[in-house]
């Protein structure tokens, strides 16, 4: 199994990750090589085994439903790229045509 | 006020005598911060153990505890005793940034869990340590700011991801530390600088406020440069909290009174066949083997004990780690916070949003997260994601059943000393072999703890001895620890890091 530059490519496009084209080549090459190694996964595991998705079994965990005051627009704003009144300013989320 | 030689005594101090000296009134909490802010002027130019100094917010922190002696309140035992906080704690008062341009000069609304645990305990906060951005990595090198430096070695790396914590409490700018570790990243810094690192149980210590890299994975701890105070920072920063839903609800393990009685009489301790052999470093072979040796002479029954799907972990983890990454950092998008690029009023929130990342992230986050993404696609799912989770089952039973024969596991913490810096910063999978030994506790969630255990003959640099304990068993690790820490000081006849000279201060 090995990864090609067009398939790290498509990886980078799911990823939202403008890479160049040098960058493209470089991760395809380093990336081949660690999935070979990750790979070794299927030698071991044997049907029957059931995952583990987490270090300690926890399920259904519920906390006290405790009004807290929210942090405010003020301080949700005081750090975002751009702001305009009182809302996150972003680009358009829609294509023209 | 101090002198120069009495604030040369303070840094050296340990952060138990510390707290003990602040309450007996023999030093003022401000005197101990002024010193450990004094010594990074003086040292940190050199070590880059620091990414935010944070003079003002430390020294109010310190005459708070002063004045809430003189109003005769109690004080917590780690009062007025400074600390380097890893900077992927969320921190109202300071930046947070994770050691990445995409959050650079980031301040939250809000302190994480263990910030403001740390704040009730008056420990006084001096600034975030550098790491290995989003904790991915083990030298600081992946550091969007530039690494950090071993004191033993200036030219080597202090380890990582909390390498900038590791490097602080090795070069006394602070005798605390707090780190996280999530493939040994606590641990692996701890033993290449010759000080103590330790991993709780997986929800031990609280999550809420820790910037996430693998949410499965990710535990705070302690880097301290004794076993003792360790202990004492372990059980402050510790216990339930309603923010983290995989918090443990149970009492914090009794980790001071192990420490203090460091007795491990009849204790069974089972060394891993798997982690020795090929790939490790002679020197720390022989030093690892010298410390079960002593642990023996301590009334220890030693056996040799089989855990075979060890030698999967780093595999597995490498297919686990990097999923819940392409997942966690996903909120990166440039909209609400940090960095956002190529905003010029033609470009869709897409192409923004990929522009910011390609601009915000280093290689090796970029690396995990498309490896991630590849794990996870439809098609590889059973055969990589599925199955290292698969793995991740057999190494805990591989834990449960060495638990049946032995009170704790041992083995090296990283199979060499410090590399130096350079060396592995574009081979990934030379990096990654550092995590070799740490990575089955974090996927297996139970504690670990790096002591150190002398130098390696060969270049004369630190080594670590791994102890494992099985979940919620904390306790065992420091009653180790605590046991190897005094039987080799007492054999030297001195504490490890007063032969640390990297900076050229010994004559």
């Amino acid at each position: 199994m090995s990864i090609t530059r067009d398939e790290v490519a498509h990886l980078a496009r799911l990823s939202r990750l403008a890479l160049t084209e040098q960058e493209l080549e470089h991760f395809a090459g380093q990336l081949d090589v660690i999935i070979a190694a990750v790979a070794r996964v299927q030698e071991v595991a044997a049907e029957g085994i059931p995952p583990t998705t987490h270090a300690l079994p926890v399920t259904n965990v519920f906390r006290d439903d405790v009004i807290v005051p929210p942090i405010g627009a003020r301080a949700a704003l005081d750090q975002a790229p751009a702001a305009e009144q009182d809302r996150f300013r972003v680009p358009r989320i829609l294509a023209e045509d | 006020m101090a002198s120069h030689s009495m604030s040369g005594e303070l840094v050296r101090m340990t952060a138990a005598r510390l707290a003990a000296a602040i309450a007996a009134g023999e030093v003022s909490a401000v005197e101990v911060t002024q010193a450990h802010l004094d010594r990074i002027e003086a040292v940190d130019q050199r070590v880059r153990a620091f990414l935010h100094v944070a003079p003002q917010a430390a020294l109010a922190a310190a005459a708070e505890v002063d004045e809430r002696r003189r109003a005769g309140e109690p004080l917590g035992p780690l009062a007025g005793v400074p600390l380097a906080l890893k900077d992927v704690f969320t921190t109202t008062d300071m930046p947070t940034t994770c050691g990445s341009r995409i959050l650079e000069d980031w301040r939250p609304p809000y302190d994480a869990t263990v910030t403001r645990r740390l704040r009730q305990a008056g420990v006084v906060i001096l600034g975030k340590a550098n790491m290995d951005e989003f904790a991915m990595g083990s030298s600081t090198e992946n550091s969007a700011f530039g690494p950090s430096h071993n004191p033993w070695d200036l030219s080597r790396v202090p380890g990582g991801s909390s390498g900038g914590s590791s490097a602080a409490v090795t070069a006394f700018e602070a005798p605390l530390g707090i780190g996280t570790d999530t493939g040994g990243s606590i641990r692996q810094p701890g033993a290449v600088c010759g000080i103590v690192g330790v991993k709780p149980t997986y929800g031990g210590s609280s999550r809420y406020g820790v910037v996430a890299f693998a949410s499965s994975l990710d535990t705070p701890g302690p880097l301290a440069r004794t076993v003792l105070d360790a202990a004492l920072l372990h059980e402050a920063m510790s216990g339930h909290d309603p923010c983290d839903s995989t918090s443990i609800d149970a009492p914090v393990p009794p980790v001071v009174a192990a420490a203090r009685q460091a007795d491990v009489n009849g204790l069974r301790v089972g060394v891993v066949t798997e982690l020795s052999g090929d790939g490790y470093q002679p020197g720390v072979l022989a030093r690892v083997g010298e410390a079960v040796e002593l642990l023996e002479s301590l009334g220890a029954k030693i056996t040799e004990v089989s855990c075979p799907h060890f030698t999967y972990a780093l595999p597995a983890y490498y297919l686990i780690a990097p999923s819940e990454v392409s997942s966690n950092l996903a909120r990166f998008d440039g909209m609400r916070y940090g960095l956002r690029v190529g905003d010029d009023g033609t470009r869709s929130a897409e192409e923004v949003m990929s522009l910011t990342r390609a601009a915000g992230f280093g290689a090796e986050v970029k690396r995990r997260i498309m490896l991630g993404t590849y794990a996870l696609s439809s098609g590889y799912y059973d055969a990589y994601y599925g199955k290292a989770q698969q793995v991740r089952t057999l190494i805990v039973r591989d834990f449960d059943a060495a638990f049946e024969q032995v009170d704790v596991l041992v083995s090296p913490t990283t199979p060499t000393t410090a590399f130096p810096i350079g060396e592995r910063v574009d081979d990934p999978m030379a990096m990654y072999l550092a995590d070799l030994c740490t990575i089955p506790s974090d996927l297996a969630g139970n504690a670990a703890l790096s002591v150190p255990c002398g130098l390696a003959p060969e270049d004369g640099l630190p080594v670590g001895l791994q102890i494992m304990a099985p979940v919620l068993a904390d306790d065992r690790l420091y009653r180790v620890g605590a046991a190897v820490e005094a039987a080799l000081d007492a054999r030297r006849g001195h504490p490890l890091l007063d032969e640390a000279n990297g900076l050229g201060e010994l004559s």
